[in-house]
């Protein structure tokens, strides 16, 4: 036993900070990077997001280059390209070289990309499982910088192996990235060519050409407007926990605590500002004089008081048109229906839910629904039924709207269902970003959605069916009219045609549908 | 149900069809008026203590997809008949099935499946046109056996039913036409068994008690039901019923009575208001302790007797409510055959003497 002993200090001599780079090294799946298939998925995915968010915030309609190829066993070479602002030459090593740097963590306001994570861990998955490094291409119009770097895990910074400067005569502006990374193509439901298509669905403003290892697609731009560019938003109190409140009360630069609460949030008025310093006992002290038990009374204090939703002008919906636009470029239906719910709010958080549903055509009808997930635009493939949109259309009830549904069922039919999740932030069950967390608010939201985009397709659903029972009515009549005619000759010695004539009359004229309703007659009972 | 001549008969056939034709050169959606066959549309009347037929008419519809198949059987059935009497033949319920059966044309659909269905069209036909099936030369199988002292004439032959072997005389669907030529009997006892109906006969118990023994297998056909009433009016003859012990038998007994459902619309020319029932009732089950031989009632027969309990000619007669409410607490069935395990003759030399003596019934 003595001989195992370790000392406290012994201890200690082993305890060293770890960096993120390090940390998401060993906990790759928390990024995505959980098996060989999904990784190539994600990397594209990160390229992807951060071009369309690039694009968007510089007013350019995008055109994204993604090209897979295999370039060895289980070995990729993924290039991916757009036509954005580009990043200046000394943000390059940092954009992309470090994990929790970037411009999106800091604000509030609808965007792809949150955390300063994606490209740059796709980068270090790359440097991982091939050990090369990543090329990326960069100008703002004027020269065009190449930097070939690497990310120095143990301190989370870059490492530049070469930066090259070149001329540029086509003023060409944008990013290419280009690395070497381990994984597994497939088609199908989880697939690169899915990611992209579903991509294609929910931003029809983007040009998409893709050059897989089964060959080139294109997904052409359908609409020739950019969404209009949400508004960064000041944190509405409602949704601010303990810590992060304690935080801004130590960053802040207001110099008394009415003042914090009405500058470092939104719907704080005066009045609310006082009302909550009141209840939770404080004095409109500095705020950096908080101290901890004063800070968790202001915390109650603040839920107790009654304050207007948070502004939503920082959202920015596909709006009902554009998705039926995107569905009907990518989806081969025949009916198309979107629904824009008003925003609402979960924690603070203001929100916006968006449902389409695309019905009929070449769809498989004897199979499930699918379900098309996105958040803020961007498709989620894995982990469906962790997400609200699942529960959400899962509890619907479906056979009101004509579709047969087991319980805990996606409904059966030809039909896939969008669900469109909009917010300044997206409460991921993971950091995958994969799933929605099934707060009720947004549960609520979602059903209310999808029902009235159910009850509109049911409209559609049902004179179809009564089109199709009318012409099977048709053909029923058509087969018995001459058996009553041979029957009627038999018994009356009129003439057959003359009978089968006179029925086609009537059929012609169209009967009262009273008289033709499904109502049976009641059966004879007993002998 | 008014007796129609055979002239009568083939005009409302003919009327039938023209009525069609009519509402089809007025461009109407062609429909028949169908009187409703089932427990909605029968009223008990305790007077007659008969079963009589409600004015419920059902339209049904040729342009109606849930009436037209029906609707061309009704008429397809009023077409064989037709034919039938035109040639003077006749064809069995079973024959008249496979007359209509005929496939649609450029589909697998037959005008009729299941002989259940021409059945149901004969017995629409026969409302609609007022003529019973007799009348459209539509006969049943001959179903049932008969003995006694009696003797008769059918179709030319004289038949003695005492002198008929083992079998008896079978019953033949259409007894109408049937001429007593002498009948030394006192009463007519109806069994549900043709096995307890051979027990009797070997018996000789219809020489023994002067009597006429009559039996079906199960439900008793339209033949022997007309058989038994034209025994029981013409004659005066009182008609005594034995039936198993069981809802079933109770709803047997009560068909010969008063009537069925089915065939309310000519109850008049079925129904034996006077006819009485020996047993088995639930008091021979303890009289002749029969207990250990009790079939324990199944769920089928829990509902048919709560069902049976509640008909309108059962539900106001306080000795019936009294027994079906003993035969819930028996909680079973006995069987006529059952009575044998009393000794092999036990039935023809005690049980029924005893009960006709003692006017031991239920009436």
């Amino acid at each position: 036993m003595a001989e195992k002993t370790v000392s406290a200090e012994q201890l200690a001599q082993k305890m060293r900070e770890v960096s993120v780079a390090e940390f998401f090294e060993k906990n790759r799946h928390l990024l995505g990077y959980e098996n060989p298939t999904k990784s190539l998925i994600t990397i594209i995915k990160e390229a992807v997001d951060n071009s369309l968010d690039a694009t968007n915030e510089g007013g350019i309609l995008p055109d994204i280059k993604v090209s897979v190829k295999e370039v060895g066993v289980d070995r990729f070479r993924i290039i991916a390209e757009d036509n954005g602002p580009g990043v200046i030459e000394e943000k390059i090593p940092l954009a992309f070289g470090k994990l929790l740097y970037g411009s999106k963590f800091h604000r509030l306001r609808q965007s792809r990309g949150t955390q300063g994570i994606g490209i740059s861990g796709a980068i270090l998955y790359s440097q991982l499982t091939t050990g090369k490094h990543a090329v990326v291409t960069s100008s703002t119009g004027k020269e065009i910088h190449s930097v070939e770097l690497l990310i120095d895990v143990t301190k989370n910074d870059p490492l530049i192996v070469s930066h090259k400067e070149e001329k540029n005569p086509d003023k060409w502006h944008g990013i290419r990235i280009e690395m070497e990374a381990e994984g597994r193509y497939i088609e199908g439901k989880q697939s690169v060519l899915e990611f992209l298509k579903q991509t294609a669905v929910a931003n029809p403003y983007a040009k998409i050409i893709y050059d897989g290892p089964s060959g080139k697609t294109t997904f052409d731009r359908v609409v020739n407007e950019l969404p209009i560019q949400p508004k960064e938003i000041k944190p509405h109190p409602y949704g601010v926990e303990l810590g992060i409140l304690r935080r801004m009360l130590a960053n802040t630069q207001a110099r008394n605590m009415v003042g914090f609460l009405t500058t470092e949030f939104s719907r704080v008025g005066r009045s609310s500002a006082e009302q909550m310093l009141q209840l939770a006992k404080l004095d409109n002290k500095k705020p950096k004089d908080i101290v901890h038990d004063e800070a968790e009374r202001l915390h109650k204090a603040i839920q107790m008081v009654k304050l207007v939703s948070p502004p939503t002008d920082c959202l920015s919906p596909m709006g009902e048109k554009i998705i039926e636009e995107g569905m009907k470029k990518e989806v081969e239906a025949e009916f198309f229906v979107a629904v824009t719910r008003p925003p609402a709010v979960y924690r603070g958080n203001p929100f916006q839910i968006e449902v389409g549903l695309a019905y009929g055509g070449k769809l498989p009808a004897d199979s499930g629904a699918q379900l098309y997930r996105f958040a803020n635009r961007v498709p989620l493939l894995y982990h469906q039924s962790d997400c609200a949109t699942h529960e959400a259309t899962v509890d619907t009830d479906w056979r009101r709207y004509g579709f047969s549904q087991s319980s805990g069922q996606l409904p059966q039919g030809p039909l896939v269902i969008l669900i469109h999740f909009a917010s300044v932030y997206v409460p991921y069950t993971s950091e995958g970003k994969q799933a929605i967390a099934d707060y009720p608010e947004i549960i609520k939201e979602m059903k209310l959605a999808l029902q009235e985009a159910g009850r509109q397709l049911s409209i559609y659903v049902r004179q179809k069916n009564k089109r199709k029972e009318a012409q099977l009515r048709r053909d029923l009549f058509e087969r018995y009219i001459p058996e009553l005619a041979e029957s009627l000759e038999k018994l009356t010695d009129e003439k057959k045609e003359k009978i089968i004539e006179g029925l086609e009359k009537i059929v012609k004229k169209g009967v009262k549908t009273d008289e033709t309703g499904n109502k049976k007659e009641p059966e004879a009972a007993g002998k | 149900m008014l007796r129609l001549t055979k002239q009568e008969t083939k005009k409302n056939l003919k009327q039938l069809g023209s009525n069609v034709l009519d509402q089809i050169k007025h461009e109407k959606n062609p429909a028949l008026d169908v009187p409703i066959r089932t427990l909605s549309n029968v009223k008990y009347d305790p007077k007659s203590k008969m079963i009589t037929m409600g004015e419920g008419l059902a339209k049904r519809y040729f342009f109606n997809i849930g009436h037209v198949r029906k609707f061309v059987q009704t008429i397809e059935a009023a077409a064989v008949a037709k034919e039938l009497i035109d040639v003077g033949k006749h064809l069995s319920l079973r024959e008249t099935f496979y007359r209509m059966k005929r496939t649609l044309p450029n589909s697998n659909i037959n005008l009729v499946d299941e002989q259940e269905e021409s059945n149901a069209a004969i017995e629409d036909l026969e409302l609609i046109t007022d003529a019973s099936r007799e009348l459209l030369h539509i006969n049943a199988n001959k179903l049932g056996s008969v003995a006694g002292k009696v003797v008769i004439e059918d179709k030319g032959d004289t038949i003695d039913w005492s002198k008929l072997g083992s079998g008896g005389w079978a019953i033949p669907s259409n007894v109408e036409d049937i001429i007593f030529k002498k009948v030394d009997a006192k009463f007519v006892i109806y069994l549900e068994k043709a096995a307890e109906w051979e027990r009797l006969h070997e018996d000789r118990v219809w020489e023994k008690l002067n009597c006429i023994i009559i039996s079906s297998q199960g439900q008793a056909t339209r033949g022997i039901r007309r058989l038994l009433q034209r025994l029981h009016m013409e004659y005066k003859l009182p008609v005594y019923i034995l039936v198993d012990g069981d809802p079933w038998g109770a709803y047997i007994y009560s068909v010969i009575k008063y009537g069925s459902i089915s065939l309310a619309h000519i109850s008049q020319e079925l129904a034996i208001p006077g006819a009485k029932m020996l047993g088995l009732t639930a008091e021979d089950v303890v009289k002749y302790g029969l207990q250990k031989h009790l079939i324990k009632f199944e769920e089928v027969d829990v509902k048919r007797l709560e069902q049976v309990k509640n008909y309108d000619w059962f539900k106001d007669h306080k000795e019936w409510q009294k027994q079906f409410k003993l035969w819930k607490e028996l909680n079973g069935k006995v069987e006529l055959a059952a009575l044998s395990s009393k000794g092999i003759t036990f039935i023809s030399d005690k049980y029924i003497p005893d009960k006709i003596k003692n006017k031991e019934w239920l009436d």
